[in-house]
């Protein structure tokens, strides 16, 4: 087991036609991910061909994709226009799992399909702007670089996702069951504490990284959950002690206004709850080693 | 969308746009809600003009209203009344360039006078724990509200609002009774609430806060100041908020830097920073800081995220940027090769020395470099092989990011030359 991926994870992937969806189909296939077609209104009927002749079917729609396929995941690749109507059309489906790269979504359009998902109560969605979500060795869906680490125990949750790689790829001797890169916008479909609690349930993970960064409260929410909720090992780290007041640096939610959402308060209540929080990535990699041998 | 070959897109397009008092009042005006009539002026003359053309509806009075994104410039002698287009001529005069908490005011806005019988509060906004909408609401305005907030939390409410379902009619009395506007105005005030409401969806804002809103002498409910933030993600459906854009507080570097579509802030410190994604490079942010310690406080110069693909004409590009900040005294490049494996970045890195060479801007500056992630041993070999046709130091690689951190902060101090 992992958290929300098996091996036999049946992965539909809006947007494979676009260039940025075919390259990253191909990088999904190649790390072994079970891509079921692709979704493309108006191109229905059409395949698109992989290395190693590898065909994959098109869809007009994800209605069609999901009765000929069995489609339990989707991933999202279309631009920001369409990101709304693209994640409404999944979530009508019922699809469980809904997968959104896409970064450049409006707020509201967010707001929206999140609430519509909420409502209907049977799709969980990851992003969007994320880097999606990996179990190594088993299925890849999003943009996560599969060959930095290998499978094993750690479960990760991140905002970031070069510094999921980096983590991933400094404890690639131990390997993780599953990371997901959660999107650092401000309103997002799955948070921390939600992988925190599937990480606790789930038997194949025993130790957890948390990264966070700078803006909003969900590393300070993440650690009361942990102080509750969670018995597994926890290391974290936080990004943006020197970030200065009223920038943006990058992600839409990192930006720091008045004393809310520092890095140094994240830190002190992620450390109130238990959890060892290092100082840098090294050092996070370090504590995290820490924990297994302790196991 | 993912752009090409990028982990982590640089996403420094969708920075947030605070929109000045007077922008605001144009788009709130816009959709209906009540404001007093106002005009903006940068010159005491356009002052004195402006309190003319407004003086018949506001017997004789204005306000002068400096036009900064910041608070408090009330106490900071931004705002004064006039009772003459003279007098608002020399109110401008002394506001205008008038440094408030490090902006310096450009604009005044000239506003009809009111007199104002009681101040409220209201604001929606993105409520990003809960992930929805948030609308709060107080009969005790005027104030600071993070004030009231901490001080008399009963005296401000806070009504969620469904993102599907909106603020109609019915949702805004149920925020006028949770707030217990007097009975006298809640007609007036549920139907401003409304009003603001279609100003945050139908203008993507993110934030749509009036403070204060007011009752006039006469029974009237105006909104008298207003802040708006607009979600620059959603500017492919708002053309028109391009030219809300304030082009003159951005320092040049900054300025150049975008127009480059890099996201590139300037901090100020003597370690230039290039890294890809934005958590890596907060994080190397606070990796140099840490390091700089040690070295009589070294500091990161700026945030410059180039994206996973580090290509040769963005790595030249972002070099360029880092390089023409005069406080820099050393550069580190932390980069995670992923999708875009550590040969590429490496041959990038190759390329955009030569590239700036070629354009006449040679790196003169030690550059530290750490470089990790997929075909890290080929991305070394190449940059080795590179380094060693430059004079000694010029390109130092670093094995992990806390010590390339350290090494870069040691050379920013001006120690350890050919260490």
């Amino acid at each position: 087991m992992a958290i929300w991926l098996t091996h036999q994870s049946r992965v539909l992937v809006q947007g494979m036609t676009g260039a940025e969806g075919r390259k990253h189909t191909q990088r999904m296939i190649n790390a072994g991910t079970n891509i079921v077609g692709g979704v493309t209104p108006g191109k229905g009927g059409q395949t698109v061909e992989f290395n190693d002749r590898i065909e994959k079917p098109v869809f007009d729609s994800v209605a069609d994709a999901v009765a000929t396929s069995g489609a339990d995941v989707s991933v999202i690749f279309v631009p920001a226009k369409g990101t709304k109507s693209a994640v409404v059309e999944a979530v009508d489906v019922g699809v469980p799992l809904v997968v959104v790269i896409t970064e450049g979504v409006p707020v509201h359009d967010t707001a929206s399909f999140f609430q519509y998902a909420q409502d209907t109560g049977t799709t969980r969605i990851i992003g969007p702007n994320c880097p999606g979500l990996i179990s190594p060795g088993r299925s890849n869906v999003g943009i996560i670089p599969a060959n930095i680490t290998k499978h094993g125990p750690i479960g990760l949750v991140s905002k970031s996702g070069t510094l999921t790689y980096q983590l991933m790829y400094e404890l690639r001797d131990i390997g993780f069951a599953t990371n997901v890169g959660i999107g650092g916008d401000p309103i997002i479909g799955t948070t921390h504490i939600d992988c925190l609690a599937a990480y606790e349930e789930d038997p194949e993970t025993k130790a957890v990284v948390v990264i966070g960064e700078i803006g909003g409260d969900a590393e300070e929410r993440a650690a009361a959950f942990i102080k509750e909720n969670v018995t597994k090992p926890v290391v974290g780290y936080v990004a943006g002690f020197t970030a200065p007041e009223g920038k943006t640096m990058g992600h839409a939610g990192a930006i720091v206004s008045g004393s809310a959402g520092t890095a140094a308060a994240k830190k002190e209540a992620l450390e109130a709850a238990g959890v060892k929080v290092g100082r840098t990535p090294n050092e996070t990699a370090r504590l995290m080693r820490e924990v297994m041998a302790s196991l | 969308m993912a752009t090409e070959s990028l982990p982590v897109a640089p996403n420094g397009e969708d920075a947030p746009v605070d929109l000045f008092e007077y922008q605001a009042r144009d788009l709130l005006a816009a959709h209906g809600v009540p404001v007093l009539d106002a005009r903006v002026a940068t010159t005491p003359e356009e002052a004195r003009v402006a309190a003319e053309k407004l003086s018949p509806s506001s017997g004789g009075v204005v306000v002068v209203k400096a036009q900064v994104k910041t608070g408090g410039r009330g106490k900071a002698g931004g705002v004064k009344l006039a009772r003459s287009p003279q007098e608002a001529a020399d109110r401008a005069g002394e506001i205008l360039g008038m440094d408030i908490k490090g902006h310096t005011v450009h604009r005044v806005m000239i506003a009809q006078g009111a007199e104002i019988a009681e101040e409220y509060y209201f604001s929606v906004l993105v409520d990003r724990a809960n992930r929805t909408y948030l609308a709060m609401a107080s009969r005790e305005g005027g104030m600071e509200i993070e004030q009231l907030a901490v001080e008399r939390p009963e005296a401000l409410a806070r009504v969620p609002v469904d993102a599907m379902v909106g603020i109609d009619t019915v949702k805004a009395r149920e925020i006028v009774a949770a707030a217990r506007f007097p009975d006298d105005v809640a007609d007036q005030v549920a139907d401003v609430i409304v009003k603001l409401w279609n100003v945050f969806v139908a203008e993507d804002a993110t934030l749509v806060e009036v403070n204060p809103l007011v009752k006039t002498e006469d029974g009237a409910v105006v909104a008298l100041d207003a802040k708006v933030t607009l979600d620059d993600n959603a500017t492919f459906r708002h053309p028109e908020h391009a030219e809300l854009a304030d082009r003159s507080a951005v320092d040049p570097i900054e300025q150049r830097a975008k127009e480059r579509h890099l996201n590139y802030v300037k901090l100020g410190g003597s370690v230039g920073i290039i890294g890809n994604g934005a958590g890596l490079v907060m994080s190397t942010l606070d990796v140099v800081a840490y390091a700089g310690e040690r070295y009589g406080g070294v500091k990161p110069a700026n945030f410059l995220d180039i994206g996973g693909g580090a290509s040769a004409e963005v790595m030249a590009n972002g070099l360029d940027i880092v390089l023409s900040d005069p406080q820099v005294k050393s550069v580190f490049v932390n980069v995670f090769g992923g999708i875009t494996a550590c040969d590429a970045v490496a041959n990038g890195i190759v390329q955009a020395f030569e590239l700036l060479e070629k354009n006449g801007t040679p790196v003169t500056l030690p550059i530290v470099v750490r470089l990790d992630g997929n075909n890290a041993d080929l991305g070394h070999e190449i940059l080795d092989s590179f380094t060693a046709t430059l004079p000694p130091g010029a390109i130092e690689r670093v094995e992990t990011m806390d010590d390339a951190a350290r090494r870069a902060a040691e050379l920013a101090a001006g120690q350890g030359q050919g260490a």
